[in-house]
């Protein structure tokens, strides 16, 4: 086994566009759940929303790539407001379980074969990065060994976690985001302040419900495809696990709970793929290596939320739960 | 309200008392455990999992057949004409140095593996279709597909758009969809009755229930392939997820409640649990679509309607033992200590009731019955598959919610709704791929106007 590769490679898992989607969609986990209180469990269906409206836009209209980026933040802001008027008057599991039927019912509307013209069914869409592709300020060339589209996705998806988790920061810091936390300790006595604790939930669904779609947008354009398949109800509980593993009322938390998500995975699949090669793992094949992992992210799951459930960074007396 | 007051706990009670903390490290062995126990199921089990690329005794094992060598990445898809699929189609993929070629299985499902990621050509042989069957128009054929970062590309060829042959007059389809609507409701009213008592007694809505409705379909089939009888490889269905849901309760779901953890908490270990339990079950069973035997029947004219023998049977064993479990709750002193236990806990205990020996009963039962569910759900589909059980998961939320969280006639009568709701908006020019959407949007509005559901009792829920 060649530990070097294995490190780079991790090392490289990393810093990738995908990693940045995850720590974006995090990101707005913890605007909803940490901070909040509000369990969202279809960030997937908000990150579907946002790269599909994008493509979708770019393809059947034309429309320049801002246009299509503005179109995808009032999608899934108009998908915040309709997940939300019914459930935030609720108890937290329903919103738990509408956002969970919405993400799949986003999904089932994408890959019903009598849309193909519209959505590309199955196989989904392609082809509708060139137009952004021209912001790249970097000329042809090697930059950190990456080429300079490459590079300039990290740049653009790392840029935007930057930027966001700032902004979250802020947020959080402003009277605003002090109404949030005191919704989320006790919902009553923020009432009889006379708050509008719906009006303070609403928003920060629809601020969560942005981050999720911009995402989408990081997640999508290196691919130049978006597939129904990537957006499944896993991709939401990844999510959690990125937030919960780097502790969910932060805003580092989020950001290198996907990190370590993402090198984690990396480093058990290399491993294991370079045991099965030397033969030292005969009972289990390739692509038994692949499942062996998400068993473990479960595990992981479990065992974070029973023993450290305010994650690496968390304070304990943040905890968005009881 | 009960359930609320969970809820707003102060967190720093819960979670900041280190006596507490350490007094649970207990529940690590246990949580171990727990996945041993159900890796233990599954590996007595395992021998079908080799099996399944050998010729196997059901009529639909879908091993591809071609290329032998197994590569971590696939391409693979389904041909189905009009709902039929298509069998022993023959498609190639060819690319990067490499060319392999399949034939589709009898449930016209098919799946080449390639060694490196990258673009492959794919080209369907339209001489092996079956007359009268051609390829949609634009359907592209030889085709490109490329892997993004996923090991599995999947590609749909459609055929004969627009030439489905509609038989029968509307009514007499109208009529079979019920008969089909009312089985599926049946059995998904199987399902979400523990569903519902679980959180009826507990208040946990348990993300990991779908697992357990995968498990039974899987044994079952995993049993008859090591040759068992039939009835001997159903009674070992029932009884696995019998074994896991008392495993759940007495190694995980016990411990945490005597540590007081929140009912949030606890269902985001439970999304822990059902990731973990998919993909076990995924690492022994494999990602095939198997058949569970006489999976295959031609359908009976019973009047107007025409039905398929094992929906009537599956109908016929849900009314059963949904009458014996009305029966059970209404009639006995177990049925009635455990509605007291779900009506209110505290009060139940009081009252003498063992409370946690209602709950580990729930958990049994519940266990058993979503097991049962899930068989006749294989025989439905048709089909066994390691996520049987997530695709089921949102419709049995959508009848728990809908009849009223907790209420197990409620339960009933909204999974009942739900099958058949889902069953006729095909009737009425919703694509059969859309057809769990109509179920959920109906949830969505359920909530929207009566959330306490059909059944529940009028309170405050938020």
């Amino acid at each position: 086994m060649d530990f070097g590769l294995i490190f780079s490679e991790a090392i490289g898992e990393m810093v990738s566009p995908t990693t940045a989607a995850y720590a974006l969609a995090a990101l707005g986990l913890a605007v909803h759940f940490g901070y909040s209180g509000l369990l969202n469990f279809g960030q997937a269906g908000f990150m579907a929303v946002g790269s599909y409206t994008f493509a979708m836009s770019t393809i059947h209209l034309g429309v320049p790539w801002w246009i299509g980026l503005l179109l995808a933040i009032v999608a899934s802001v108009a998908f915040a407001l309709i997940l939300g008027i019914p459930t935030l008057r609720l108890r937290a599991d329903y919103l738990a379980i509408v956002t969970i039927a919405a993400a799949e019912i986003i999904r089932y509307i994408v890959t019903t074969n009598s849309l193909t013209d519209v959505t590309g069914s199955a196989n989904g869409l392609a082809g509708f990065r060139q137009d952004f592709l021209r912001l790249n300020p970097f000329p042809p060339g090697n930059y950190l060994g990456y080429s300079s589209p490459d590079f300039f996705y990290r740049v653009f998806g790392w840029g935007l976690v930057i930027v966001l988790g700032i902004v979250v920061w802020l947020l959080m810091r402003s009277p605003w985001g002090r109404v949030l936390k005191g919704i989320r300790e006790d919902e009553l006595a923020v009432r009889s302040l006379g708050k509008n604790v719906y009006a303070y939930k609403m928003q920060a669904l629809v601020i969560g419900g942005v981050f999720g779609a911009l995402a989408g947008l990081v997640f999508t354009l290196p691919r130049d495809v978006v597939q129904p398949a990537n957006y499944g109800t896993e991709l939401t509980f990844f999510l959690w696990t990125c937030l919960l593993l780097g502790g969910m009322s932060t805003v580092l938390g989020p950001i290198i709970g996907a990190m370590l998500f993402w090198v984690v995975l990396s480093l058990t699949q290399n491993v294991l793929f370079g045991l099965i090669q030397i033969g030292a793992l005969p009972w289990l094949n390739p692509s038994q290596a692949g499942q062996l992992r998400y068993i473990l992210v479960g595990i992981a799951l479990m065992l974070l939320m029973i023993f450290r459930p305010q994650g690496v960074f968390g304070n304990k007396k943040e905890l968005a739960f009881s | 309200m009960r359930h609320e007051s969970g809820i707003r706990q102060k967190s720093a009670n819960r979670w900041g008392n280190p006596e507490r903390t350490a007094r649970l490290f207990p529940s690590l062995p246990a949580a171990a455990a727990l996945l041993g126990v159900l890796i233990a199921l599954l590996l007595a089990v395992a021998p079908a999992a080799g099996a399944a690329d050998s010729p196997s005794p059901s009529p639909g094992a879908s091993s591809s057949q071609g290329s032998t060598t197994q590569f971590p990445n696939t391409i693979s898809g389904f041909l189905r004409n009009a709902g039929q699929p298509l069998a022993n189609v023959k498609i190639t993929a060819k690319g990067n140095g490499f060319e392999a070629s399949t034939k589709s299985a009898a449930n016209g499902s098919w799946s080449i593996s390639v060694p490196t990621e990258g673009s492959y050509q794919l080209t369907l042989d339209e001489s092996t279709l079956p007359s009268g069957v051609k390829l949609a128009e634009g359907q592209e054929n030889p085709r490109t597909v490329t892997f993004n970062q996923t090991t599995n590309v999947s590609t749909i060829f459609a055929f004969g758009a627009g030439i489905a042959v509609h038989q029968g007059s509307f009514f007499a389809d109208l009529a079979n969809r019920l008969v089909a609507g009312l089985s599926f409701g049946l059995l998904l009213a199987l399902s979400s009755v523990g569903l519902s008592l679980i959180f009826g007694t507990t208040g946990l809505t348990n993300f990991a229930h779908g697992e357990m409705v995968t498990l039974g379909a899987v044994v079952v089939f995993s049993l008859s392939t090591i040759g068992a009888p039939f009835w001997l490889a159903i009674l070992g269905g029932l009884l696995s997820g019998a074994v896991f849901g008392y495993a759940q309760d007495a190694l995980l779901w016990r411990p945490l409640r005597r540590r007081g953890t929140g009912l949030v908490p606890m269902m985001i270990v439970s999304i822990g649990l059902a990731l973990a339990a998919r993909y076990v079950i995924l690492f022994f069973f494999g990602g095939a679509t198997q058949q569970l035997p006489n999976a295959q029947t031609s359908d009976i004219d019973l009047g107007p309607i025409s039905v398929s023998p094992n929906n009537l049977v599956s109908l016929l064993i849900s009314v059963v033992v949904i009458a014996l479990i009305g029966f059970v709750l209404l009639r006995t002193r177990l049925g009635k200590a455990t509605r007291a236990v779900a009506d209110n806990p505290a009060l139940a205990a009081a009252s003498g009731i063992d409370v946690d020996r209602v709950i580990r009963l729930v958990w049994v039962m519940g266990g058993l019955l979503a097991s049962l569910g899930g068989i006749l759900w294989a025989y439905y589909r048709p089909g066994v598959t390691f996520n049987m059980g997530q695709q089921i998961l949102l419709m049995i939320f959508a009848g728990v919610t809908l009849g009223g969280l907790g209420t197990v006639f409620g339960a009933l009568v909204g999974s009942v709704v739900v099958g058949i709701f889902v069953e006729l908006t095909t009737v009425f020019g919703l694509t059969a791929d859309l057809k769990y959407v109509g179920a959920l949007v109906i949830m969505i509005l359920v909530l929207l106007f009566r959330p306490q559901g059909i059944l529940g009792r009028r309170e405050r829920v938020g």
